[in-house]
């Protein structure tokens, strides 16, 4: 990190003067700009492409109160084998305590294993349960923690209890990564998202990510076009790169190639890669496996010729 | 190579049918040019598009007496009869939008994303708004609702339909009748124009389209017959065409050229004011008469502004116009192309700094890649000439104030941009800018209802809104 940025959470006040004074976001302009991305055409052998990088990037979710064991098994398989020749997917991402089925489900396949953590999706429980929980996931196999933020902190003005508790997750991953859900939805303007994002990064974030997943609205596109921004921006000034994974809402294969364009045009090449970029789904998957198909054999099949897990 | 390269995504080219030649459109008929035609060329690849007419003086003549005779019938409707039509043409627009989208990118050279997004929908919401106006002109505060009569309009090259439209909308919702000359590099969507209104039963003789070069617009200017001149183009034209009219009792409006301040203040939103930057001058390659040329960036962030514009310039997408994907469309003509070489050429020389993206030019056809000159002053010629190109010259600035004389200190006032996130600077310049529009955290918007002219050298009269009725009202 440069000099310059060390200071900034030397205190409440440092760090509050250094979120404020980043430049605004222009509602109007951030939308038609994300719009205007949006009518970008993705065609033929571009389209193939995109879908392949698309599917390698899915982070295959289940975060349901009614999750099991089996559940968790059937959607592990299909993350290894999503159909035909398609790679496999970036990760699973599951509750902490079905991580451990993940883990042994998945086995050394290369697919890793996400665990939500820090009393998702509310983030409403104290920091020493937030650290509890993570630890645990970690430590039954855990590739990467999805950490939620406190948005009544954050919206509160207390940023640095927000530092603290992402700093204090971090610490408790170990050599897990972090990716913290900034839970756009909630922020309601897009100046708090590039915060967020600065905040979360500047408290040692692997990954920002856009929702949980139960709130609405989700990973729209101008929330995606911000957060890259702010990684882009971030590793101009720090040299550091974050990842950036936007969840919820993205169902089909248009929404997920649309987030491939906000990327291509925004962070640019070195984001385009399971290692950088993410898509947080669950029903995503096999849309981008029906295009793909339709791609290749010119014909839709129907819905039951792809399987639900 | 990149990692995500987008394949060519061109837009059909066989919704339109463009036919050898072109008439002349009088008095609801097409009709053969007494002059010797020309040719329209596609500036993308230099292919012959179609054949067009010249009118000669008698053509416009007979275009003119046409215009009058149907003036009578056409003034003497109802408005909401008249209305009725002008609704009729603009659903029709939007019928055939993706036809005179691509038509316009053939003729014109701009990207089909613009003129499918911009172009088009714009042409309609002008007819629908002032078909809106013509039962209404009692009730517009203007002191009168009586039409002028025959209005003769003049249009250029950059936004052939656009144009057409915001001349022909509120001429006809007030009940004048009207002959127009389009470009001469851009015919073809003013003839598609004129089978619309065969489409929508116009009345034969309201609205005439003749086309041809120089001369057949001086005719139409000059014509004894006419009550009202419009023209949008060039300073230089304009002022031949205001010599012209002096000392006639025609009334006339001019839209002339300009040379806008873009001004980008320190506390600004960076990534939409460099939006808003590219917006204000690559836009349709920059033949915009209100495009924002000259960048006036606050000295504190002018490194920052300067970094983030060429890391985004490098991501604009030049070539066929056709191509869904495409950014920068084709320079409209060879003769645009070399204007814009040697006013870039003279700042280069006048010790401007200029800089583009790596980019490829197509082989054939007439393109300029998107330009920065850095460096400028104040006294440099790309500073102060109008270039009508895809050339942004960056000045910089140290207050408030500073920026408003900058800004005023040309001949133009077209329009202006003020980036900031302080409402209370917005308004504080806004007061101060000589620029007949001024857009705030945003560039190169249009809407109907809002007025669009100039200040000085940039024209008088006002088109569009409330104000656009009042020329071609007897007020």
């Amino acid at each position: 990190m440069t000099t310059s940025l060390t200071d900034v959470a030397s205190s409440d006040t440092a760090l509050r003067a250094f979120l404020h004074g980043l430049p605004g976001v222009d509602r109007v302009g951030a939308d038609q700009r994300a719009a205007m991305l949006g009518t970008r055409s993705i065609k033929t052998t571009a389209k193939a492409q995109a879908i392949d990088l698309a599917i390698s990037m899915v982070d295959l979710t289940t975060l349901e109160g009614a999750d099991t064991a089996g559940k968790v098994r059937a959607m592990c398989t299909k993350a290894v084998r999503p159909g035909g020749d398609a790679p496999k997917v970036a990760a699973v991402c599951v509750y902490p305590d079905l991580v451990p089925v993940a883990v042994e489900a998945l086995g050394g396949a290369g697919v890793k294993v996400a665990s939500v953590a820090t009393a998702f999706p509310s983030g409403r429980s104290s920091l020493e349960v937030k650290v509890g929980e993570t630890a645990a996931a970690v430590a039954a196999g855990a590739d990467e923690i999805d950490m939620v933020i406190d948005r009544g902190a954050f919206l509160s003005g207390r940023y640095m209890k927000v530092y603290e508790e992402i700093v204090a997750v971090k610490a408790a991953c170990g050599a897990a990564h972090l990716k913290v859900i900034l839970e756009t939805g909630e922020l309601a303007t897009y100046d708090n998202v590039r915060r967020a994002s600065w905040l979360a990064m500047l408290a040692g974030a692997d990954f920002i990510k856009t929702s949980t997943g139960k709130v609405s609205p989700a990973a729209t596109p101008p929330v995606t076009l911000i957060m890259l921004e702010a990684v882009r921006d971030f590793r101009d000034a720090t040299g550091r790169q974050v990842g950036v994974k936007p969840a919820g809402g993205i169902r089909t294969t248009k929404d997920a190639i649309k987030k491939l364009v906000l990327v291509n045009e925004t962070a640019g090449d070195d984001w385009l890669t399971p290692e950088w970029f993410r898509l947080g789904a669950s029903s995503l998957l096999n849309d981008l496996l029906m295009q793909r198909q339709k791609l290749a054999t010119g014909r839709y099949a129907g819905p039951d010729y792809f399987t639900l897990d | 190579m990149a990692i995500f390269e987008y394949a060519p995504a061109p837009e059909s080219r066989d919704v339109v049918d463009i036919k050898p030649s072109y008439g002349l459109f009088i008095n609801g008929e097409f009709a053969d040019g007494s002059g010797t035609p020309f040719k329209t060329i596609n500036p993308a690849t230099e292919e012959k598009l179609a054949e067009v007419a010249t009118a000669s003086s008698d053509d416009v003549d007979r275009a003119v007496q046409a215009a009058r005779k149907a003036f009578g019938v056409w003034s003497a409707l109802p408005g909401a009869e008249r209305a009725k039509y002008l609704f009729r043409i603009a659903r029709i627009i939007q019928e055939r939008a993706r036809e005179l989208a691509v038509l316009e990118s053939l003729d014109n050279g701009k990207p089909i994303r613009e003129s499918r997004d911009v172009d088009v929908p714009l042409v309609a919401a002008h007819f629908f708004y002032y078909a809106g106006w013509a039962d209404k002109l009692a009730y517009a505060g203007l002191g009168g609702t009586r039409p002028l009569g025959v209005a003769g309009q003049v249009i250029p090259w950059n936004f052939p339909l656009l144009m057409l439209a915001w001349k022909i909308a509120p001429a006809l919702a007030c009940g004048n009748t009207v002959v127009l000359k389009p470009a001469e590099t851009t015919p073809l969507t003013a003839l598609a124009f004129a089978d619309i209104c065969r489409q929508a039963d116009l009345p034969p003789g309201v609205v005439n389209i003749v086309t041809g070069a120089g001369e057949t617009g001086a005719a139409v200017v000059g014509h004894p017959d006419v009550n009202k001149v419009a023209f949008t183009g060039s300073t230089e034209v304009g002022r031949i065409i205001a010599r012209a009219v002096a000392g006639t009792d025609k009334k006339l409006t001019l839209e002339l050229g300009g040379k806008a301040a873009n001004i980008v203040f320190e506390d600004a939103a960076v990534d939409q004011a460099v939006e808003g930057i590219v917006n204000g001058i690559f836009f349709n390659q920059g033949h915009v008469c209100c495009a924002g040329s000259r960048l006036l960036v606050q000295e504190s962030v002018h490194e920052e502004v300067l970094e983030s514009l060429r890391r985004r310039l490098s991501t604009l997408r030049l070539g066929d116009p056709l191509d869904k994907n495409t950014d920068i469309g084709a320079i409209n003509s060879a003769e645009q192309l070399a204007k814009i070489r040697s006013l870039s050429d003279l700042g280069e020389s006048e010790g401007a700094q200029r800089w583009s993206p790596a980019c490829e030019l197509p082989d054939k056809g007439f393109w300029f890649p998107p330009t920065v000159f850095t460096g400028v002053a104040q006294s440099h010629s790309i500073a102060r000439d109008e270039i009508f190109g895809p050339v942004l010259s960056v000045l910089t600035f140290r207050t408030p104030a500073e920026a408003v004389e900058k800004a005023n200190n040309t001949p133009y006032g077209l329009s202006a941009g003020i980036w900031t996130e302080k409402g209370s600077r917005i308004l504080w310049m806004a007061d101060r800018l000589r620029a007949g529009v001024v857009w705030a955290n945003t560039f190169n918007k249009f809407d109907p209802a809002s007025p669009f002219g100039g200040y000085k050298e940039s024209g008088y009269g006002r088109e569009g809104g409330l104000h656009g009725l009042e020329a071609y009202l007897d007020v």
